[in-house]
């Protein structure tokens, strides 16, 4: 009795593990022109949901037959996270309007992606709405496994109350090159205006780079990506000017070592912050923002930032892929586009904004350093093992800037060895 | 001298010669290899609930551990090689490996003596008969029952760079700060996580203080005994496998630690000061995609915690 109990249990167990594990993929063919409902998943920004909801209901009122249902992201620690358990579990989205880059090669890993190169018209659809700014979207085999969709490039917005606080000239402030932003900071600080001048999370977290490291680092190069044609390049003069610039900030406690619980800047305890221009509507309740371009060493126009961009991607649990190319493409047509700016504050992925939406920029001037930002903009690379590589970044960035534990050039030498063994790692994975 | 029941004569001579069972005693049922079926019936419940939250996902964890292998969506023809100790090498030779297996040693060390010197002596101080006792034992119990997410911010007020205690310190205060300072983040998170747990491991001391017997409290005060040498002599000796039970569960719980040092350190803290085994294995299992390294690292972690936790025990059953 107790053996055929075992065997019962052991039978049941291996059926159940079996059938959660047995969630079939539609079979690419056939799901590649069907048409049909699909669901899609907006990432949790008000302002967003706002328009997906809009937009969303727009396409049902012309395609009663192709019902698209409109849902927030389930909940994790990051989007990506999310994205990932779905594609493991087969039920991620159809669309995701929030996929970011950096995770673009985990995805594909995971065969969770569709390329949108193998749709029809996709490589000419992507090339004639991005223009040449999205060829830093390809996958490294050529195709195009995200649409890239909007861009939120990185600026400091400042507290233009706390600078007057301060005694400084709010509509002129003095932050274009490394010496002026860091005595714009200490008397920020000095006055007690603020309690830091500028708060990006100091934690270890490998996507936080992006806020305080590669903004100035693209603008310092001159608009190099972390790793360009398999070789690391910030351990060079760009780099090294980078890493002081923020050394002095956290050695001078211009920047605090711990994370802020919450939004320092809506909070008014520090007075800047790198954030794209998403952040112009979420604080127009509580501050009056200014903008002006990340720093360099020497200052002047026309440097580059980060993109904080994220892509549109199709997922291969999508049974009605025909649906969700229209749908895709719909939900990124000129008109579309426009209610997204509107609505949001968040730069279409299009060249020519300016000239485009003339009348948003003329009825919203804050949003215009955006648009011209948006046009001089660096992307994550797109390589295997993003992650792994920006957290090694991050480690040493941690150990030498923020915390002084070792001298900053010895971070990025660490820091570009590391890096450089995972691509030999990722690109010879046996 | 200690005395033992079993040989007490009273008992002996009941039994007679100790040879042959007496007529009136029943014969014991026979243990027959669980051949009753309502038996079975009963258990089978809790076996299949073993077997799939437990047994499975550890041998598949072993699996993996041996294997290059990443998470992949259904029907994806995935290669997963054996790659023997590949991935073992990997967790030893990564030094942010050796730094987490480091913190939790100094967790540990902290924690778990602490949790068993302050929790023995609340648990003898409200056994005792002590005005409010009713609202001590409630308060002791209230943060083991709180979400952590909620104490976190009560730790954050307290020992942030900003907080009260800096506050009160003024220029005395530790610089970095508390959680951020990489000497002092492990020993705050080992202290914050015995302040939580308290309330439980008292609760196990009451219940184990309920067994010791007061005529051994009186015949040792009738001895001279003082309260000192009451608690090391009765209380301490009368509690030892309450005493075990703590050690262990202290022991597993801090090699599991989490969410304190994800929440109160932002993610590790400075420089990996107080990351543990456990946030490694979510950052390179879930956040860097390598769940096969992170499943060797658990793997090690269970080893580590059952070396531990057997040299633990063989420590508090000492003179037994």
């Amino acid at each position: 009795m107790l053996r055929r109990t075992a065997y019962a249990l052991l039978v049941l167990t291996l059926a159940g593990t079996a059938t959660a594990c047995g969630r079939a993929a539609p079979d690419p063919a056939t799901a590649r022109d069907a048409r049909g409902p699909i669901t899609v998943w907006l990432s949790n920004n008000a302002q967003e949901v706002r328009w997906g909801r809009q937009m969303v209901a727009a396409w049902n009122e012309r395609h009663p037959g192709q019902h698209v249902t409109a849902q927030q992201i389930p909940a994790g620690k990051t989007s990506e996270e999310a994205i990932s358990a779905s594609i493991i579990a087969g039920t991620s989205a159809c669309l995701v309007f929030n996929t970011s880059p950096a995770a673009v090669p985990t995805f594909q890993k995971q065969n969770g992606l569709v390329s949108l190169s193998d749709l029809p018209g996709g490589d000419a659809y992507i090339r004639e709405r991005g223009g040449s700014l999205t060829d830093q979207y390809r996958s490294p085999d050529g195709e195009f496994y995200q649409l890239p969709w909007k861009s939120n490039p990185v600026m400091i917005l400042y507290n233009k109350k706390l600078f007057r606080q301060a005694g400084l000239d709010a509509e002129h402030p003095e932050l274009a090159t490394y010496d002026q932003f860091l005595d714009t900071s200490r008397e920020l600080v000095r006055s007690g205006a603020a309690k830091a001048a500028i708060w990006p999370s100091p934690s270890s977290d490998f996507f936080q780079p992006w806020y305080d490291f590669y903004p100035a680092f693209a603008a310092q190069s001159g608009g190099k990506q972390l790793i360009e044609n398999d070789e690391p390049q910030f351990d060079s003069p760009a780099g090294r000017q980078v890493a002081a610039f923020w050394r002095k900030l956290y050695a001078e406690r211009l920047a605090p070592q711990e994370a802020y619980p919450g939004d320092p800047m809506s909070d008014g305890k520090s007075a800047m912050a790198t954030v794209g221009p998403w952040a112009v509507a979420a604080y127009k309740d509580s501050v009056d923002i200014g903008v002006a371009p990340v720093p360099t060493a020497e200052g002047g126009a026309g440097k580059h930032s980060f993109s904080d961009e994220k892509s549109a991607a199709m997922f291969n649990s999508c049974e009605n892929r025909a649906t969700a190319w229209d749908l895709l493409k719909f939900a990124t047509s000129t008109g579309q586009d426009g209610a997204f700016l509107e609505t949001t504050g968040q730069m279409p992925m299009r060249e020519d904004l300016t000239t485009e939406y003339a009348g948003f920029f003329e009825a919203k001037p804050t949003y215009k350093p955006f648009a011209q930002q948006a046009e001089r903009v660096v992307e994550v690379p797109n390589v295997p093992g993003s992650v792994d590589i920006w957290q090694a970044f991050r480690d040493e960035w941690t150990k030498s800037v923020v915390f002084g534990r070792e001298s900053t050039g010895t971070g990025l030498r660490n820091a570009s060895s590391k890096i450089s063994d995972l691509l030999n790692e990722y690109g010879d994975p046996s | 001298m200690s005395v033992h029941l079993q040989s007490a004569p009273g008992r002996s001579a009941a039994r007679g010669s100790g040879t042959s069972r007496p007529k009136w005693e029943k014969t014991p049922p026979r243990r027959d290899g669980g051949r009753s079926r309502a038996g079975a019936l009963f258990v089978s419940p809790y076996v299949l609930f073993v077997l799939v939250v437990f047994a499975v996902p550890l041998v598949y964890t072993v699996w993996m551990s041996f294997h290059r292998f990443y998470f992949t969506a259904p029907g994806t023809d995935t290669d997963s090689p054996w790659v023997g100790l590949s991935n073992y090498r990997d967790v030893f030779t990564d030094p942010v490996v050796g730094r987490a297996f480091l913190n939790i040693a100094i967790f540990l060390i902290i924690n778990v003596p602490l949790t068993v010197g302050l929790s023995l002596v609340l648990a003898s101080a409200l056994n005792s008969k002590i005005r409010g006792r009713a609202f001590f034992r409630a308060a002791f119990y209230v943060p083991y029952v709180t979400a952590s997410v909620a104490l976190v911010a009560v730790w954050q007020f307290l020992f942030g760079s900003d907080g009260f205690v800096n506050h009160l310190l003024g220029s005395h205060a530790p610089d970095p700060s508390w959680l951020v300072n990489s000497h002092l983040a492990m020993p705050m998170i080992a202290v914050f996580v015995t302040w939580k747990q308290l309330g439980f491991f008292v609760m196990l001391y009451l219940a184990a203080l309920q067994n010791v017997g007061k005529e051994l409290y009186e015949a040792a005060s009738v001895d001279g005994a003082g309260r000192m040498r009451q608690f090391f002599s009765v209380t301490v000796p009368g509690v030892r496998p309450a005493t075990t039970l703590v050690v262990i569960y202290a022991i597993i719980t801090g090699a599991n630690l989490f969410s304190e040092p994800y929440l109160l350190t932002g993610g590790g803290g400075p420089d990996h000061s107080s990351t543990s085994p456990v946030l490694l294995m979510y950052q390179k299992g879930i956040e860097q995609g390598h769940p096969d390294s992170a499943a060797a690292l658990g793997v090690v972690l269970v080893a580590f915690v059952v070396v531990v936790s057997l040299a633990a025990r063989k420590l508090t059953e000492r003179g037994d």
